[in-house]
């Protein structure tokens, strides 16, 4: 089979059958390149999964855009791509045309009135498992803490502030901080040192 | 033209959300109500049903959200837009900057970006939850509409899920825990009703 093909479909497999999001779909991308295909190693994996994370968007469409690039150059990335994202794009539609109808009915509104409580407990497990793994350092729990009342704020007192540009600050906070004093701090201890 | 509206906007938030889809959940809201596109609470609902089908969050948001302002065409381009800055800067990666997550600056730049992303998530995560107890943001009126059904669905899911966890070592997935919960709202809106 020619391999873009076999790409566009093992990654149109991949998007149709994960729940829950992207990080669900690394352990089935192990499975269908590493263990049955062998196409990647533990290693370039464990490397795509590092890129992902020092990178923006979906975590899926960067690793299908890294594992297409890899087996059949820029149009293996696009047949990879597209073979995960179709799936989600062809079942939301569909659950959208249906959606507004779908709930009004009273019965469906009970139902997603639950829906509603267990997306609050998914949010707030998903930020514990993540703060769990946070560095327990100063920075990280002032930023985080920070982010934290800023946000609430913007909610309680309802002005608008687009979070981006929290995101942004955290970036050059972090290079400033991390690799520019740092570093240095660390040179010059070295220096003293000889 | 809403189309490029679309298409710029999901272009955004795909190039300034690290760290999967939750970490879209809170930047998506504030599009969707800064437009007006979007009621909150419709824009909850549909969190529950993205968590309840196979797909990237940030995919199906993006799709739904197009589709709801830009219909078919709509749903295309919005979804083209969060996917694009990903795919470019993976191709970019992968074909020259082979090093790219070892470099100094990226993984700082990353070490200062993870702890916002997780105090956006937690926010989103907080006030959805006092959203659906119904406290009012101000001391005197705080519990006056407090949803007492709303507390019992919250507590028993948490309860099954730590239960779960605790006595067979198993994480329930979010379509199980999505399942349970409707089933959960659907019984106790009846009871009380």
């Amino acid at each position: 089979m020619n391999k873009k093909i076999e790409l566009f479909l093992t990654f149109l497999k991949i998007g149709a059958t994960t729940f829950g999001g992207g990080y669900a779909m690394i352990p089935q991308i192990k499975n269908e390149f590493v263990e049955k295909k062998g196409w990647i190693t533990e290693d370039e994996m464990l490397e795509m999964i590092a890129v992902s994370e020092s990178t923006p968007g979906p975590i899926a469409i960067n690793m299908a855009t890294f594992i297409g690039y890899k087996e059949g150059k820029v149009l293996g990335s696009i047949a990879s791509t597209l073979g995960v994202i179709l799936p989600s794009i062809i079942i939301i539609m569909i659950l959208s045309i249906f959606f507004n109808r779908f709930i009004e009915n009273v019965y469906v509104s009970y139902a997603f009135k639950g829906i509603k409580c267990a997306v609050a407990f998914l949010i707030i497990k998903a930020a514990i498992e993540l703060i769990i793994k946070m560095e327990k350092k100063a920075l990280p729990i002032i930023l985080f803490s920070v982010t934290f009342i800023l946000a609430l704020m913007m909610e309680i007192f309802g002005f608008r502030f687009s979070s981006i540009y929290l995101i942004i600050s955290g970036a050059l906070i972090g290079i400033i901080v991390y690799a520019i004093i740092l570093r240095k701090k660390q040179e010059q201890e070295k220096g003293n040192e000889e | 033209m809403i189309y490029l509206i679309l298409f710029l906007e999901f272009f955004k938030i795909g190039l300034f959300t690290f760290g999967g889809g939750y970490a879209m959940i809170p930047l998506v809201k504030e599009v969707v109500l800064n437009y007006g596109w979007l009621a909150e609470d419709k824009f909850y609902d549909f969190i529950g049903l993205c968590e309840a089908t196979p797909g990237p969050i940030a995919l199906n948001m993006a799709t739904f959200v197009g589709y709801s302002q830009g219909g078919v065409l709509g749903g295309l381009v919005a979804s083209l837009g969060v996917v694009l800055p990903s795919f470019i800067i993976i191709l970019i990666i992968a074909s020259v900057l082979k090093k790219f997550s070892d470099n100094i600056f990226v993984k700082s730049g990353v070490r200062g970006i993870k702890p916002i992303v997780m105090g956006l998530i937690l926010a989103a995560g907080i006030t959805l939850l006092i959203k659906n107890l119904n406290v009012a943001y101000s001391l005197d009126t705080a519990f006056t509409n407090f949803d007492y059904v709303s507390l019992i669905i919250v507590s028993v899911i948490a309860f099954i899920f730590v239960f779960v966890k605790l006595i067979f070592k198993k994480k329930l997935s979010p379509v199980i825990i999505i399942l349970i919960s409707a089933a959960l709202g659907l019984a106790i809106s009846l009871i009380f009703a």
